[in-house]
This record gives structure tokens, C-alpha cells and sequence, in this order.
């Protein structure tokens, strides 16, 4: 077995194969970082009108609360199927790239607008008031008083989840956009070893993976000790 | 857009689907039981084992935290057999599902180990306390407190994720939602209906753990 499997090394290692799944990396990592940049920008005007006061705006804050907890409750795979015959439905000639991409937008809206929210209730309440009494307007006090202090407590968790999100697109692989895992299941289909494809799909994601889990952690530690100022 | 919503004939299926939520609830305990044990172990040896053991753990929750679930149990179902070990779909999803849940709360439960104190078991010792009593009294109240939260949430990121078994041809919630797509055709009906049952699922989920953290243990959790 293992003489067979070293046996295929060679040809598994041909220009195209190699060219093919690097590419189909570059798809996972383009799906979940656009997806979880516009998310996040989403994300961020729903926690926006999530703080505003006043009853005009209730109607507006209930639509966004519901979607927020609803979002967070289902898994990624109907999400994507709801998206996918969405589309179909509304006659739409879309890419599965595209259905997969708003998918994760969808997504990450739900999940960042939480850290978000909680990024800016960390800021002192007095900070608020005070804003308030300088007669700043919400953006004004978001842009002037509050970001600066809150995108210390947003961001470590949200590149996590970002991190997070680049194993989950794995599953985009089921209606054919054709990423990491699409490719292993391609190559596996051709004939190659599955232990050799799903080893290498799996080494891949590592690679993609690991230096950004590291970096976020690394992020994270450097934020909070500036924040409480020792050093 | 030419497409008119019809309920009726995917309602039919209702409790078919609640059967499937059903399993994809025993799926999602099994796998945090057993990930539970995984992650007790794994706590235990990188705080209290030797650097062998601290590097074994650290490389198992590094390969299983940065590598997505769904591409490990490829691995299991696809690859395995290769090697002559063959495993049914169910195993591989459970074995997957549990491997990558040992991984993540191996890092939750380190936490709550170094959340306890030493001068706090000495004091329980002064006091008199049986090993019991201490690990009731003193360590319990403080490690749940710290782990509580990320606990229910990991429960509920599993349950949700107990839907790529559908993918191995297992009839949980969303395997029998294809199903049901197959048979009616009603493909927006049938999983708006799905995503309304994992939305009750995992609300109630969270409900039984906010409750159960409460009057067992005083934690003060939000089910929202």
C-alpha cells in the first residue's frame, strides 16, 4: 500500500494538478475574505442601528435583531441551499461563486454584528453621555469617540472569525464552486489515492490556516496590552 | 419572478423532518460527550504532562482547529479504507465530529483548569473538606463559571455542524431535507422549513443549557 502511494507521488505532483488545487486555494481564501469583508460592513450597520434609541426606529431594530439570531441558528449548508434555489427561483444567472458569496456574507452580517455590538457597549457608558452633551450626532460619536476605542475589542474576535469561516467555505464545495476541497474531490475522481488527495487538501488548508491563527493570536494579545497600557 | 410558494405539499414531511432533528440531536450529544473526554485528557496532559506529552496535545488541537470538519471526515470515510479500516457513514461523522470537538475543548477546558487557584484547594484542605466536597464546593463553582459560556456555545456551533452529515448520505435534519427536495421538488419551501426547525432546535437547546447552568451552578447566562 505504501509502496503504491509512493508510487503515485510523482504523477500527483504534476504541473496541473499542482496548479489546479493552488488555484482552488486561492478561491477558498478569496470566498472567505471577501465574504467576511463585506460581512463585516454589514455587520457593522446593523450594530449601528442596534444602539440607536428613539421609537422610530424600532420596526428597524426588531428586523434586525430577528435576523441576527435567526442567521446564527442554522448551518452554513442550508444557508447555501436556500441561497442556491433562491436564486433559481427569482430567475437570476448567477455564478455558484456568487451564491456562495452571499451566503457568507449573509452569515457573517449575523455573527459580526454581534462582536461588533459588543465592541462598542465595552466603551464606558460616560463616554456616550459625554458625546452626547458635546451635541455630537451618532456618527459623529461613533467616528470620533467610540471606534477609536472600540476597534481594539472588534477586531481580534472577528479575524477569528474570519479564520473561522475559511474551513466552514469547505462546504461550498457541495453546490460546485469549485474550491479546496471541490478540487480534492475532482483529483479522488480521476484516480488519484484519497489518502494522498485529502492529505494534501487537508496540509493546504494548514498552511492557509495556521499562520493566520497565529497572527490573530499574536494581534490579540498586542491589543489588550496596549489597551490597559502596560507594556 | 415566476415561482409561487406552496407549503402544503412539504408540510406533509413535517414529522419526518422532526425525526431527523431528532437524530441530529443524538449526533451533536454523542460528539460533544465524547469530545468532552478527548478534551479532559488532552486539559490534563498539556498542563500537567511532560513536554512530550505538552507537544503531542499542542500539534492534535493545532492540525484539528485549523483544518475544516468536513475535510477530516472526507478523510475518514474516503481515505481510511485504503488502509483497510472501513467505517460506516455514521461512524465516520461520529468519529470526525469527535476528534475535532476533543481538539476544541481541549483549549476550552485549559482555561477553566487555570482559572483555579492553588491557595484555593489549600483552603479548602484547611477547612476540612473531603476531596469531594472540594472538587463540589471549590472547583466546580469556579471552572463552570469560566467554561460555561463557551461550552453551550461550542453545543450549539455543533449542532448546526451535525448538518455536513447529510453530505455522507446520513438521514438527519438536512439529509432528509434533501430527501424531501427529491421527492416534492419544493426546494425553498422544503429548507426555509429546515432552517425553521434548526432555529428551534438550537433555541431550546440553549434554553435547557441556561436553565440547567442556573439552578445547578448560578451562572448567569442570556439564551439571547
Amino acid at each position: 500500500m505504501l509502496t503504491r502511494l509512493v508510487e503515485e507521488v510523482p504523477r500527483f505532483l504534476g504541473y496541473y494538478n499542482v496548479v489546479f488545487l493552488l488555484k482552488a486555494a486561492w478561491v477558498t481564501l478569496a470566498l472567505s475574505a471577501v465574504g467576511c469583508s463585506l460581512g463585516l460592513l454589514i455587520g457593522f450597520f446593523i450594530a449601528m442601528v442596534r444602539v440607536t434609541r428613539g421609537n422610530l426606529l424600532i420596526p428597524v431594530r426588531g428586523v434586525c435583531i430577528s435576523y441576527v439570531e435567526f442567521f446564527r441558528r442554522i448551518p452554513f449548508l442550508v444557508t447555501l441551499m436556500i441561497i442556491f434555489f433562491l436564486y433559481e427561483a427569482l430567475g437570476w444567472d448567477v455564478t455558484v461563486f456568487t451564491v456562495a458569496l452571499t451566503s457568507v456574507c449573509l452569515i457573517a452580517a449575523s455573527y459580526t454584528a454581534e462582536i461588533v455590538r459588543s465592541g462598542l457597549e465595552s466603551v464606558n457608558v460616560k463616554q456616550w453621555e459625554a458625546a452626547e452633551t458635546m451635541n455630537l450626532n451618532l456618527i459623529q460619536t461613533l467616528r470620533w469617540v467610540i471606534l477609536p476605542q472600540a476597534w481594539k475589542v472588534i477586531l481580534p474576535p472577528a479575524f477569528s472569525f474570519f479564520i473561522l469561516f475559511i474551513k466552514d467555505t469547505a462546504l461550498a464545495s457541495q453546490i460546485s464552486v469549485v474550491e479546496l476541497t471541490y478540487a480534492g474531490k475532482v483529483l479522488n475522481n480521476k484516480g488519484f489515492s484519497a489518502v494522498l488527495v485529502f492529505g494534501s487538501v487537508l496540509l493546504l488548508y494548514f498552511i492557509i490556516s495556521y499562520p493566520l491563527a497565529r497572527f490573530g493570536a499574536w494581534m490579540e494579545k498586542k491589543l489588550v496590552v496596549s489597551k490597559t497600557g502596560r507594556r | 419572478m415566476h415561482y409561487t410558494l406552496q407549503y402544503g405539499q412539504v408540510l406533509k414531511y413535517l414529522p419526518y423532518l422532526i425525526g431527523g432533528a431528532w437524530i441530529s440531536l443524538q449526533i451533536a450529544f454523542l460528539a460533544f460527550c465524547g469530545g468532552m473526554v478527548l478534551g479532559l485528557l488532552g486539559a490534563m496532559g498539556k498542563t500537567f504532562g511532560g513536554s512530550f506529552t505538552k507537544r503531542g496535545v499542542s500539534a492534535y488541537v493545532s492540525f484539528f482547529t485549523n483544518t475544516p470538519q468536513l475535510v477530516q471526515i472526507y478523510f475518514l470515510f474516503f481515505a481510511l479504507p485504503e488502509v483497510g479500516i472501513l467505517l460506516s457513514s455514521y461512524d465516520a461523522v461520529l468519529i470526525g465530529m469527535t476528534l475535532n470537538a476533543g481538539a476544541y475543548l481541549t483549549e476550552i477546558q485549559r482555561a477553566g483548569f487555570v482559572s483555579v487557584h492553588r491557595s484555593e484547594l489549600e483552603a479548602a484542605e484547611t477547612m476540612g473538606m473531603s476531596l469531594f466536597q472540594s472538587v463540589w464546593h471549590v472547583i466546580m463553582p469556579h471552572v463552570v463559571k469560566v467554561l460555561f459560556p463557551p461550552l453551550s456555545n461550542l453545543y450549539i456551533l455543533m449542532t448546526l455542524g451535525t448538518s455536513m452529515a447529510a453530505i455522507f448520505g446520513l438521514e438527519e435534519l438536512t439529509g432528509r431535507a434533501f430527501n424531501v427536495n427529491a421527492v416534492t421538488f419544493r426546494s425553498i419551501e422544503v429548507f426555509s422549513i429546515t432552517a425553521g426547525l434548526y432555529f428551534l432546535v438550537t433555541v431550546v437547546a440553549s434554553l435547557i443549557l441556561t436553565l440547567l447552568g442556573r439552578w445547578l451552578f448560578r451562572v448567569k447566562a442570556k439564551v439571547f
